[in-house]
């Protein structure tokens, strides 16, 4: 097309008033658009303010009133932090060990569960669901002032046993409830397929169920996982003060006014988080998703 | 005679599957009674009992000293759960009603990249954000000022409830919001693009036609975000501490400092009671919603 013929053809085209050609790309009105989109900036200042304060505490070096901002920044605290004889190596490694054992806890549990519920002839099943349920439906201070008080008689308090036992208690309807939907999801036929070249009841599960339910499992890890880091009320009452996890120490350091460590232990507490709400949708499959509960 | 020891042999393995299932289900279960069913029995026993001479007896005396000692704790509790979840409600309404209705592809998918971020962000994480950002001198106050929006002397705190309201509408918003989203993304678009045809404007689409079908759907997740506000604890202790402040925060206080487990279990009951007043109201409504149905 030449440069000619395409002006002609503009001029062709029905003439537009400007706000209406405005109008067609934002799709509605013109102050419409305006006012969501300036709704929209107040929605994303309102989400992002309280993080970039956040973020601007843990490398803040001086930070007092009347400064907006930081008056001097940098990475003092960070260092003083991640020290090797800090506190925040200690935290990390109660906190990463709790959250591997009840992950394993929890899915030592759930996954035999998990496969009867979707696979076996159960009765009440839709009450054993439940069940699990249950301790989320409660508000739970009460339930874990009364856990400490039993794990005191019985010399479990201030152990790490006993918050990996509390972190499971919350972790279970998660990995039950997504481990009965990734097994529910696996395709029977393969199963059966197995059975018919003679493989074993449990062969068959280890070799066909267990991987094809896999992804399932692995989501409902991740969602254990984080739970147990981001846990505090229950490590409060049966951990604490020998349990020192990383809220623990967040709590601690915010409490004592030094908002430079409980800023910096919180964005530590942040990054796996934000990440799974990014990969979530890759590990959990929309049919999973929706077997969730069912 | 071959078909009855076939139905024989199936009844059997019927039997055996029963059988397997129970046993793999038993351990999850068998957890969940030790780790909650038990430790919540003492929390009713204890509410409901006084130790005296002559042994353990029956008494509301931990309750008259509960409604005596933290009766405006209980009050403010419930004004700030029923504030932050009729915002909540609101909120999720507004953002899942525009991601639905909207027209203006870009603005809708910056609303949906927007609103999840707080979703997995831990509630002690998000105190900490708070704190520092709603303090009178904090962030929030300081830009204010910058903007010409404030004069210094016209800066106040939002560290009371307030700043408990606010942390929580923050935090629980995306998760209501999410699954009220996932409702009417499931909703017939039939019903909502006749109304638009006969020039209903959005604000009544989504009033009338939408809100209504997602209404059970928004009554699950407000219960459940109720329960949450009942159960946290960092949020009030780190927000604002200073009586009156939230059940959650005396149950701990009468714990730690006066080791009264009475007097804690009561207001552990009373908790329950509220939210349990809530489920009562949401499942009278389910009910006569299904009898308005037939």
């Amino acid at each position: 097309m030449t440069q000619a013929s395409f002006w002609q053809n503009q001029a062709q085209a029905p003439k537009q008033t400007l706000a209406a050609r405005i109008g067609d790309l934002a799709g509605g009105g013109v102050v419409g658009a305006l006012a969501v989109g300036f709704c929209i900036l107040l929605l994303a200042i309102a989400i992002f303010g309280p993080l970039t304060n956040l973020l601007l505490w843990t490398v803040a070096e001086q930070w007092y009133f009347p400064h907006t901002f930081p008056a001097r920044y940098g990475f003092d605290f960070w260092a003083r932090v991640f020290h090797p004889d800090g506190n925040a190596f200690v935290s990390l490694r109660y906190s990463l060990v709790i959250a591997v054992l009840t992950v394993i806890f929890c899915l030592s549990l759930a996954i035999p569960a998990g496969y009867a519920l979707a696979r076996l002839a159960l009765p009440a099943r839709a009450l054993i669901l439940l069940v699990f349920l249950v301790p989320q439906a409660f508000p739970n201070i009460p339930v874990h002032i009364n856990i400490a008080r039993v794990f005191y008689q019985l010399d479990l308090h201030g152990t790490v046993g006993a918050v990996v036992l509390v972190h499971t208690l919350h972790g279970m309807v998660y990995a039950v409830w997504i481990a009965t939907a990734a097994f529910g999801a696996v395709d029977k036929t393969l199963e059966e397929a197995a059975r018919d070249i003679g493989a074993g009841p449990i062969r068959t599960f280890f070799t066909i169920t267990l991987p094809s339910a896999m992804p399932g499992i692995i989501a409902s890890a991740i969602f254990v996982f984080l739970e147990s880091l981001d846990e505090f009320t229950g490590t409060y009452f049966v951990g604490a003060p020998e349990i020192t996890t990383l809220p623990m120490l967040m709590f601690r350091a915010g409490m004592e006014g030094n908002y430079q460590v409980a800023s910096i232990t919180a964005l530590v507490l942040l990054v796996p988080s934000v990440l799974f709400m990014i990969v979530v949708e890759r590990f959990l499959r929309a049919d999973v998703l929706a077997a969730v509960g069912r | 005679m071959a078909q009855a020891t076939a139905f024989y042999r199936t009844g059997l393995i019927m039997n055996a599957s029963r059988f397997s299932g129970l046993l793999l289900v038993a351990p999850a279960v068998l957890f969940i009674a030790g780790l909650f069913v038990y430790p919540l029995s003492y929390s009713f026993i204890d509410a409901f009992t006084v130790a005296g001479d002559a042994g353990t007896r029956f008494s509301l005396a931990n309750f008259v000293l509960a409604f005596e000692l933290y009766g405006d704790d209980i009050v403010f509790t419930v004004l700030i759960v029923g504030l932050s979840a009729v915002l909540i409600a609101s909120g999720a309404i507004l953002i899942g009603g525009y991601i639905t209705l909207g027209t203006n592809r870009f603005l809708v998918n910056a609303v949906r990249i927007l609103y999840r971020w707080p979703l997995f962000i831990p509630f002690i994480v998000a105190a900490q954000c708070m704190r520092t950002f709603l303090a009178k001198n904090g962030l929030m106050n300081g830009v204010l000022i910058e903007m010409g929006m404030l004069t210094p002397l016209e800066t106040t705190g939002f560290l009371d409830w307030r700043g408990i309201v606010i942390t929580f509408v923050w935090k629980q918003l995306p998760f209501v919001a999410l699954l009220v989203t996932g409702a009417m993304a499931s909703l017939d678009r039939a019903g909502i693009e006749a109304a638009r045809d006969l020039g209903a404007g959005r604000l009544r689409i989504l009033w009338q036609i939408v809100v209504p079908q997602v209404m059970p759907t928004l009554i699950v997740a407000l219960v459940l975000s109720i329960v949450t506000m009942m159960s946290v604890l960092s949020v009030p202790v780190m927000i604002s501490g200073h009586s009156p402040t939230m059940m959650t925060v005396q149950m701990a206080f009468r714990v730690n400092a006066y080791h009264d487990y009475g007097t804690a279990n009561a207001l552990g009951v009373i908790s329950y009671l509220i939210t349990g007043l809530v489920a009562w109201i949401y499942l009278r409504r389910g009910v006569a919603g299904k009898g308005g149905e037939k």
